[in-house]
């Protein structure tokens, strides 16, 4: 028992280590984050507190549609990924049929390799078929990377599964669209809700793929910093940046709260 | 019959939206890729339906060897640096006291949930030549004139070792959790000291986390054109910008296609070593 509690006890050392890795991780962000407060509008030193550019990135009309273009992707895409990833996900644990196997592997596929590579063929793909990069490509192209995240999240959760609990809600004279309803998507609903977590992120997160799938009309809110960072950003930007690095972790930490009393309850 | 008709539609109605999917959007798109690699540019960046192998013979030309060969290691880099980075990290967050854990994993995935180009952007502005980083060392009196910080290789390897961290710390961390301390204490016990424990028992054991996070950092690394454009100085190319360039401003996609399909071979090898010592579930 005593050995066991050594183990599990911070040493000075390992702190120092934690903390230095921690401030590695989180410098960039509060860098983008704390010049979005400042009255200079070049990002080189500090001058002043203000909250002038969360009012002026308003006024940049491109900006804000890229923000929005980020918004609408992220929802939809993770909207449809988690629709097909969940049936997917409730077929292969409910069916068995041919080919099972290589559906399972084909959905490792967008994982593993680079997301370049997906980026370019969905781009040659788009071109030959003479459709131009819209906001549709842009979805497209994101549920094809999250949504086998969803499927394999969602999978996951349904091997821990116990069968017999449908069989007796059946037993008990639920038809099969109740038993769903009642008993396997409760079951699996911490599964689904972080499978569409992972999927939002995903996109969020997105530039390359975004990068070649996306129209003049359909840019999102990386790729319109990338086109500016050479030469120079404002700090409307930054604010804006801000408002995204909040929103998601407001958003993600709300589910992992629920996700966490979701598991607790079952 | 009814029970097999009825099955059947279960089938193509659970699965089947995803069968779709993933034939429209990934592989039609990917057969694509091969395609369109053995067929001709032309003088107007369209395609020509020629079938030629001399986008696959260009390979050989020197420069792109220097392409693959400073990629390659660039990738190497940031993997190795991740893994004597993080291993300590994940190994300090495994063993941390009991309810501090989730609060350190939740600490480590924060940052990642936010757009990896954002904070490439933050890195930016730190090592600008008129940047924080120049302008607080200036302000110390370290430095007389600023450092060339951005634009520089060096910067590229930190933006890819910032960029792909986490996804080396996460499953070393998750191979160090499922350790059997009484494995640790039976070793101590047997006389080994703490450098035997680590390299006899600790390292093996863990291999499967070390393998899946170096896979993860690797191969990522090598599309990461974003990264080299923010921080690096157009000084060295790297094969996911050469790529980007053929679709863009070169207007090459026959030969776009080849670097790509280069790419999917390096995946595959790697992926093929790495099934034998550790399974495709470990990487989701």
């Amino acid at each position: 028992m005593k050995k066991q509690r050594r183990i599990h006890e911070f040493k000075p050392g390992s702190v120092f280590y934690a903390c230095l890795i921690y401030l590695f991780l989180y410098l960039p962000i509060f860098v983008v984050i704390a010049f979005s407060f400042n009255t200079s509008k070049m990002n080189i030193t500090f001058e002043g507190f203000t909250l002038e550019w969360y009012g002026r990135m308003f006024e940049n009309r491109q900006l804000m549609q890229s923000f929005f273009n980020t918004i609408i992707v992220a929802g939809v895409s993770t909207v449809i990924s988690v629709i097909i990833g969940t049936l997917c996900a409730l077929g292969l644990y409910k069916f068995e049929f041919k080919l099972k196997n290589v559906l399972s592997s084909s959905l490792y596929i967008p994982i593993v390799i680079p997301e370049l590579v997906f980026a370019i063929a969905l781009l040659i793909f788009f071109t030959s078929l003479n459709v131009s990069m819209n906001m549709a490509t842009l979805i497209i192209s994101h549920v094809t990377f999250s949504m086998p995240f969803v499927v394999i999240t969602v999978r996951a959760r349904l091997a821990g599964f116990d069968r017999s609990i449908e069989e007796a809600a059946r037993d008990l004279g639920a038809n099969e669209f109740r038993t769903f309803m009642r008993v396997t998507l409760p079951m699996i609903s911490p599964g689904v809700l972080s499978g569409g977590m992972l999927a939002l992120t995903m996109s969020l997160d997105d530039v390359v793929v975004s990068f070649f799938t996306a129209g003049p009309e359909s840019t999102t809110l990386p790729l319109k910093i990338l086109g500016m960072v050479r030469k120079g950003v404002s700090p409307d930007v930054n604010a804006l940046s801000t408002l995204m690095i909040v929103g998601t972790i407001v958003i993600l930490l709300t589910s992992t709260i629920i996700q966490g009393r979701l598991e607790r309850k079952m | 019959m009814i029970k097999s008709f009825k099955k059947h539609l279960g089938i193509l109605g659970t699965v089947g939206p995803t069968v779709l999917w993933l034939a429209l959007f990934l592989l039609i798109p990917l057969i694509y890729v091969i395609g369109i690699s053995f067929l001709t540019k032309n003088a107007y960046g369209g395609v020509d339906f020629t079938v030629t192998l001399s986008n696959y013979v260009s390979l050989f030309q020197s420069e792109y060897g220097k392409v693959f060969a400073d990629s390659l290691w660039l990738s190497l880099e940031t993997t190795v640096i991740c893994l004597l980075v993080g291993y300590p990290f994940a190994y300090i967050i495994a063993n941390a006291p009991k309810k501090w854990k989730p609060f350190l994993v939740l600490l480590l995935m924060l940052p990642f949930w936010t757009n990896s180009l954002i904070r490439t952007y933050g890195w930016n502005t730190l090592l600008r030549t008129e940047g924080i980083i120049n302008h607080f060392l200036q302000w110390l009196g370290v430095i007389e004139r600023p450092l060339e910080m951005l634009y520089t290789d060096g910067a590229v390897l930190l933006g890819m070792v910032y960029a792909l961290l986490p996804f080396t710390v996460l499953p070393i961390h998750t191979s160090i959790e499922k350790l059997d301390p009484s494995l640790l204490e039976a070793a101590g016990d047997l006389g080994a000291g703490k450098v035997h424990v680590f390299t006899r028992v600790i390292l093996p054991l863990t291999m499967p986390g070390i393998f899946a996070g170096s896979i993860q950092t690797f191969i990522p690394s090598l599309g990461f054109f974003f990264i080299s454009d923010m921080m690096g100085g157009a000084k060295t190319m790297y094969i996911g910008n050469l790529i980007k360039n053929q679709f863009l401003s070169a207007r090459n996609w026959p030969l776009g296609a080849v670097l790509s399909i280069v790419l999917i071979v390096i995946t595959l090898i790697l992926m093929r070593l790495y099934t034998r010592v550790g399974s495709l579930e470990d990487m989701a």
